[in-house]
């Protein structure tokens, strides 16, 4: 941790189990960092893990189960 | 923090609906509230019918049995009857639980037995390709509607309440919280209890009626749906094409049918008439 | 301790309601229909005293689906209906056989199609009750003749269910079912009762629908980690939908067929009268036996030599038994209240025409009738 940084910021890992997203969208749509993202071959993907605030929406409204959302250390 | 992966059947996953079904969102709701509940794995029994909604149970490692199409509930009943001491659900569709079984609904409520079902509603039939179901709105297009919808659609949850049920709740997959809150009360109930969820089916429904995405339908869920404790707040006018959702119906009173058939035979037993 | 033996007059029906009481049925429900109600009267009076349960349910799909659940839970279970209500009953019963679930459906036939002749006896369910259900499916038929058979064959009939886990019909009709005759009831302790086989195996190994060479799978009651699935689609042996596996299809609907064969001669049931001579063979079940019984004795008075073949397990169809019987007769006579349903049965396993005696005016087949019948086909001989 650096000298002078006052507010300890959490980190979150966001998991996403390949095999299980159907890509639906619905955590492109519910996230509200937009860590998600489609990609050119409308696949979903984890773009923006950093901007991850832990609200666990996309845990909560993925219907198939494919995402997990981890607390990392402290930084 | 719930760890829903210790009640589900990870060998049977993915699983086998659409993307953006909400069924997989249920079963997230159901498993909430038996993780809230702190029930044990062993003592709830998950019946289904037929139809996508019927799949729910091949993948939570409950005890589990699927059935023929609408007749759900009368099995629940056999089984209840003799195990008063499992939690018996029934999760259901609405052509499952409304259309084929909606006798057995409407009987199941009337005795009031300590059977909590949980109607999937997603207004349409899916498994089949997308027919009209008594829950599909008038005017709403299915492949046995092309040219629109002109039957009426009715509330399950005032037909259910007008047969009997002690406990009647409404949510949507998009409000999952309230919607596990929900099922946690239902299960929590003794009595019949009932929580239609009104949920997306994006391929049979969503795609024929201007909903493109599985995140529109879900939108539509939440500007169609009134909190029943915010409804005074909408006129007649403006809850036309609205419904509620919340806790709709409670009693406390009736008496549950396990228990009146228990306190029979004890009677009985005791020498008594009956 | 002295066995006691009980002799009582019952009705048909009310003798099949203490037999199933005495095979350890502990629910019933269902749904009122002549000429089977006073099963169900019986039952609502007898369940609540010996801890059962009954359950008047909505209708006959919901009856025995009630039954199939509670069969599921662990218990034996039952329902009696007539034609109409068996109709109702198909799918659900075909439901039973995919997944193993023992049950006893009473049809206390009367005459059809459709509710046809109410309170009058008929034998026309003979072939719904073996095909009545869609699919390749097993299924037991047993028919009594008498109030005294009634007895003994729905003891059999729970028995039967239990050791193969598969639904049995008894095959019951008016004349049977409301008939008042002396019954010898045994004493309990000499009535042989079967209980289903339970695994031994621990949850983690235990699978739902694998079976030894007998292709009867062991059961498990729920509430003790067996957290199995069940389904009514094609199912590989822990119990989970195979429905695009051509191999777990075959080997299941195989398996299913295989529980009848090999218990095929423990499960049939039959009775002879004066057959060891006879140049008339008259195979007959249920209330119709009755009167061939007598057109027996009437022919062999007149010097022909005529003997019965009385089938009690009509399904599976005890084709070599039949065939055995017949070979030295020369004339087989099938008298059914049908337009003809068994005698192709019977035809097809002694390999030549056998002469039919049938009726569908809700009367018996009278004694005089077979021996007219027989007499004829003599006189043109
Ligand atoms: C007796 C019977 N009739 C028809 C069918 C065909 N069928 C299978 S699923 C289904 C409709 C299910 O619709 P719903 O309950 O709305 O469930 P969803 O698939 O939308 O979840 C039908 C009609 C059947 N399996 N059995
Ligand atoms: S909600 Fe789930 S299934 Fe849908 S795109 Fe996101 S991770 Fe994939
Ligand atoms: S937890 Fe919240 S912020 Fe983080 S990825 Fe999920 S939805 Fe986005
Ligand atoms: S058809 Fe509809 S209900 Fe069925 S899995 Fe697909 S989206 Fe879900």
């Amino acid at each position: 941790m650096k000298e002078g940084v006052i507010a300890l910021t959490k980190r979150f890992k966001v998991v996403l189990n390949t095999k299980w997203c159907k890509s639906c969208g619905i955590c492109v749509e519910f996230c509200p960092k937009k860590v998600f993202e489609f990609t050119s071959d409308g696949k979903v993907r984890v773009m923006r893990e950093e901007m991850c605030v832990g609200c666990r929406s996309c845990e909560l409204r993925c219907p198939d189960y494919a995402v997990e959302v981890r607390e990392g250390e402290e930084e | 923090m719930l760890d829903i992966k210790k009640y589900l059947r990870l060998s049977k996953l993915p699983h086998i609906w659409c993307p953006g079904c909400g069924n997989g969102s249920v079963v997230r709701a159901l498993i909430m509230a038996v993780d809230k509940l702190g029930l044990s794995k062993d003592e709830i029994v998950l019946f289904t019918g037929i139809g996508c909604s019927a799949r729910t149970n091949v993948i939570v490692d409950f005890n589990t049995i699927q059935t023929t199409h609408g007749r759900t509930l009368a099995f629940a009943t056999g089984f209840k009857l003799m195990r008063p001491d499992m939690k018996v659900i029934v999760i259901t569709g609405d052509g499952d639980g409304a259309a084929i079984g909606g006798n057995h609904l409407i009987h199941a409520a009337r005795r009031n037995i300590d059977i909590t079902t949980i109607l999937i509603n997603n207004s349409i039939y899916g498994m089949t390709g997308g027919q009209y179901s008594p829950l599909s709105p008038q005017g709403t297009y299915a492949t046995t509607a092309p040219y629109g919808n002109i039957e009426p659609s009715f509330d399950i949850c005032k037909l259910v309440e007008a047969a009997g049920a002690t406990f009647i709740a409404r949510s949507t997959v998009y409000h999952i919280q309230l919607t596990a809150d929900l099922i946690a009360k239902a299960i929590a109930h003794k009595g019949f209890s009932f929580i239609e969820v009104v949920s997306q089916c994006p391929v049979g429904y969503g795609r024929r009626n201007r909903m493109r995405t599985p995140y529109e339908m879900l939108m539509w869920q939440k500007e169609h749906a009134v909190l029943v404790q915010q409804a005074q707040r909408y006129s007649l006018e403006e809850m036309k094409d609205k419904f509620l959702i919340g806790e709709l119906f409670v009693n406390k009173e009736k008496r549950e049918y396990t228990e009146l058939y228990e306190e029979l035979r004890r009677k009985l037993a005791e020498g008594g008439e009956g | 301790m002295s066995l006691k033996e009980d002799v009582r007059f019952m009705q048909g029906n009310e003798a099949i309601a203490e037999a199933a009481i005495l095979a350890g049925v502990r629910f019933f429900a269902g749904y009122p229909i002549t000429p089977a109600t006073e099963i169900a009267e019986m039952m609502a009076l007898r369940m609540p005293q010996v801890g059962g349960v009954f359950i008047q349910m909505e209708d006959e799909i919901a009856s025995i689906a009630a039954v199939i659940g509670a069969s599921m839970a662990g218990f034996k279970a039952m329902t009696a209906t007539s034609g109409p209500g068996f109709t109702l009953m198909q799918e659900n019963l075909g439901y039973a056989t995919i997944v193993d679930i023992p049950c006893v459906i009473v049809d206390v036939q009367r005459g059809g199609p459709s509710t046809g002749l109410p309170t009058l006896p008929a034998q026309g369910d003979v072939m719904q009750a073996r095909w009545g259900t869609h699919g390749d499916h097993p299924i037991v038929v047993l028919c009594p003749a008498t109030v005294q058979e009634a007895f003994e064959l729905t003891i059999e009939a729970f028995n039967i269910s239990e050791l193969i886990r598969n639904p049995v019909i008894l095959l019951s009709d008016a004349v049977v079912g409301h008939v008042r005759e002396k019954v010898t009831l045994p004493d309990p302790s000499r009535i042989r009762i079967v209980n289903r086989r339970v695994t031994n195996l621990p949850p983690e190994q235990y699978k739902p629908f694998a079976a030894g060479p007998d292709g009867v799978p062991d059961f498990a009651y729920r509430g003790k980690g067996y957290r199995y699935h069940v389904t009514s689609n094609v199912h590989d042996e822990e119990g989970f939908p195979a429905t695009y596996n051509h191999k777990v299809a075959n080997e299941l609907i195989r398996r299913l067929h295989k529980k009848i064969e090999f218990y095929r001669k423990e499960i049939t049931y039959y009775k002879t009268y004066r057959v060891e001579d006879s140049d008339v063979l008259i195979v007959a079940y249920g209330c119709t036996a009755r009167s061939a019984k007598d057109a027996v004795n009437m022919l062999r008075e007149g010097g022909i030599r005529a003997g019965l073949l009385q089938l009690q397990t009509l399904w599976p169809f005890p084709g070599e038994v039949v065939e055995g019987y017949a070979k030295r007769a020369k004339v087989v006579v099938v008298p059914e209240m049908n337009m003809g349903q068994l005698v192709g049965e019977v035809e097809r396993c002694i390999c030549r025409k056998a002469v039919r005696i049938n009726r569908v005016d809700g009367k018996m087949i009278s004694p005089w009738e077979i021996v007219d019948a027989i007499k004829e086909v003599f006189s043109h001989a």
